[in-house]
């Protein structure tokens, strides 16, 4: 396996997945009701591909045990086997299969990550919504201490508290969940605010709506086109964050397999020339992408911007 | 000019402030181990009296102000205590690292800040072009790529396969400097590569969104080429913005070195916390979190101040 058949590869997939995202917007617009045939006539092809490869990535990590040929920790064969039937990806640097544990981590990797982005959505969401509504001394409260919170870099301050209760997955997802909803709490706060002073927020208020009604009914309606825009953002970011953790070594712990650390457990690999440590780095890479193309689509829609 | 010097005060004095929060808030860290610091590191089987012991040459038995404020003093001079893990000098374990980690970032910014604001004006300058387009989808990629797959993309094409640079950037004092920055050069591109894009899109935005203004218009209707009504017009406006994510970027590349230096095993600070990290050393981990905050709140400090001081409508009083 040289540096060009890998680069060649590379290549040939993106060049398969953009032609599948062709076809199946042809489809979509065929077959979708005409109410949204529109919307999707009008979403250009990066975004297509965007969602061709997370319908895939979604695909492959809740069939993973279907489509991985062997087990996710079994050691199948001695380490570093090259290329071949039946280790069609060789082999790791315990002698288990590659290809598997590249199927299998889609599962762990994504699903931790998406976790914990929905966690931090729902504490720094819930936060700032609050915020907005109450206003006063909550609002300067919460809006103060997260301004602490960003004043250290998320990278660093994650470490630090990782220190402190230790490297598991559990602590992992709420270190980053706390770390990132600092960021969703700004945004949520912010266009929540523009919401909150609105005529019939002030109307439900007069006609004696409690608090759960006012955030349900009356603001986030409102604020969610923005809010599933940033959800997307989070997720690279949090998803980013959590492999760079795990390459590490401080984020998901063996035996689960993991692209972050499977990256660090075959990096020696690379120094003889072989590319195949790059894959999981490669799919982690291809699915920010993907979602960032998805976002830049449904935000360039949300903000009706021509430029 | 009164009122520019105000404004400055006052964000270093909000500076300031924050500083000595974030310093509370890595002290503490500590304080919320749960169990006890000596216990935790001595075992379950230590003795009540080595417990004690360990107590007192860590200073645990005082109260936490009063250990708070000799923490902070000896920081302030340098002196950060002893590690946990192998009773050495904090401070004799980060004196050369900081020095590298700081060559490291500095080096990338001087590679990296040119590049972004050139690539930047020459995208605003061919705007919707296939140049602006392919840049665009660059930086978009750069951005989602995770650092350590850019690093060793680097690695495989740069060290192995054409044998350029060295993969690995170990350096010690003794390295001159012109061996120095050629080791260096893989990690310092790959920062480059990760903050570049960051800037190059901050700069073509400023620009673009400066573009509609009316006096814009003035100049591109007295004929003036458009290569002078970006430079002359554009830029000294759009230039507060630039400065500002050009310090944001600075204060990224300090923590972004965590995961390069791991990647070429560059000596640096990065990889001393990951170390301890794993080691739970939480004195180092303390020392090391507290170095990279107060960098990083003095970069957007200065990119606060900048700001400031780049607007021309508060050097005039109205």
């Amino acid at each position: 396996m040289t540096i060009g058949s890998f680069a060649l590869y590379g290549l040939g997939l993106i060049v398969v997945l953009t032609i599948a995202a062709w076809i199946v917007k042809r489809v979509a617009v065929v077959v979708a009701p005409s109410d949204y045939a529109y919307i999707l006539k009008t979403a250009p092809l990066t975004a297509w591909f965007g969602m061709v490869v997370i319908f895939i990535y979604v695909m492959l990590a809740v069939l993973a045990p279907v489509f991985a040929p062997f087990s996710e920790t079994a050691i199948v064969a001695s380490e570093y086997e090259p290329w071949g039937a039946p280790y069609y990806l060789g082999t790791d640097s315990l002698g288990r299969d590659m290809l598997s544990r590249l199927i299998f981590a889609a599962r762990n990797t994504v699903g931790i990550a998406f976790l914990t982005t929905l966690l931090a959505f729902f504490l720094g969401g819930a936060m700032g919504l609050l915020a907005s509504t109450l206003g006063g001394w909550i609002d300067q409260i919460f809006s103060r201490a997260v301004d602490v919170l960003m004043a250290i870099p998320q990278l660093i301050f994650a470490l630090l508290l990782l220190t402190i209760v230790g490297t598991n997955v559990v602590n992992l997802i709420l270190v980053i969940a706390v770390l990132d909803s600092t960021r969703v709490y700004r945004l949520s706060r912010a266009v929540a605010m523009n919401v909150v002073v609105m005529d019939y927020v002030e109307a439900a208020k007069l006609r004696g709506e409690g608090l759960g009604w006012l955030i349900r009914r009356e603001i986030l309606p409102n604020i969610t086109a923005p809010l599933i825009a940033e959800f997307g953002l989070r997720f690279c970011f949090v998803f980013l964050t959590i492999s760079a953790l795990s390459f590490l070594g401080l984020g998901i712990q063996p035996p689960t397999a993991d692209w972050g650390s499977m990256v660090r457990d075959n990096a020696t690999l690379i120094t003889f020339g072989d590319p195949t440590p790059l894959m999981p780095a490669a799919a982690i890479a291809l699915l920010t992408v993907a979602v960032n193309f998805v976002v830049d689509w449904m935000l360039h829609r949300s903000s009706g911007l021509k430029d | 000019m009164q009122l520019i010097l105000k404004m400055i005060l006052q964000r270093l004095g909000l500076g300031l402030f924050t500083l000595f929060v974030v310093s509370v808030i890595i002290f503490s860290a500590v304080e919320l181990l749960p169990g006890d610091l000596a216990q935790e590191i001595l075992g379950q089987s230590a003795t009540p009296e080595t417990v004690a012991a360990f107590r007192h040459e860590l200073g645990l038995d005082k109260p936490a102000i009063v250990r708070y404020m000799e923490w902070l003093g000896g920081a302030a001079t340098g002196d950060f205590g002893k590690s946990l893990a192998n009773g050495r000098e904090i401070a004799e374990l980060i004196g050369t690292r900081l020095a590298n980690t700081l060559l490291l970032a500095a080096y990338a910014a001087v590679i990296a800040i040119p590049l972004a604001v050139g690539l930047g004006l020459l995208a605003a300058l061919y705007r919707n072009t296939w140049f602006d387009r392919s840049i665009n989808i660059f930086t978009l990629s750069s951005i989602s790529f995770p650092e350590f797959f850019v690093a060793y993309i680097l690695i495989l094409w740069l060290s192995v396969h054409a044998g350029v640079f060295p993969s690995i950037a170990n350096i010690n004092e003794s390295t001159p400097l012109w061996d120095r920055l050629i080791r260096m050069f893989l990690p310092a591109l790959t920062l480059t590569l990760v903050v570049t894009a960051h800037m190059m899109r901050m700069t073509r935005a400023a620009i673009i969104n400066l573009l509609a203004a009316p006096y814009i218009e003035m100049a591109r209707l007295k004929g003036l080429p458009p290569r002078v009504v970006i430079l002359k017009h554009a830029l000294p406006n759009a230039l507060a913005p630039i400065i500002n994510v050009i310090a944001l970027n600075m204060a990224y590349l300090i923590t972004g070195v965590v995961v390069v230096e791991v990647v070429f095993v560059y000596p640096g600070l990065g990889q001393l916390l990951v170390d301890s990290v794993s080691k739970r050393d939480i004195t180092v981990v303390q020392a090391c979190c507290l170095i990279f905050a107060v960098v990083y709140i003095l970069f957007n400090l200065i990119a606060d101040v900048l700001s400031i001081a780049t607007n021309p409508r508060l050097l005039h009083k109205k």
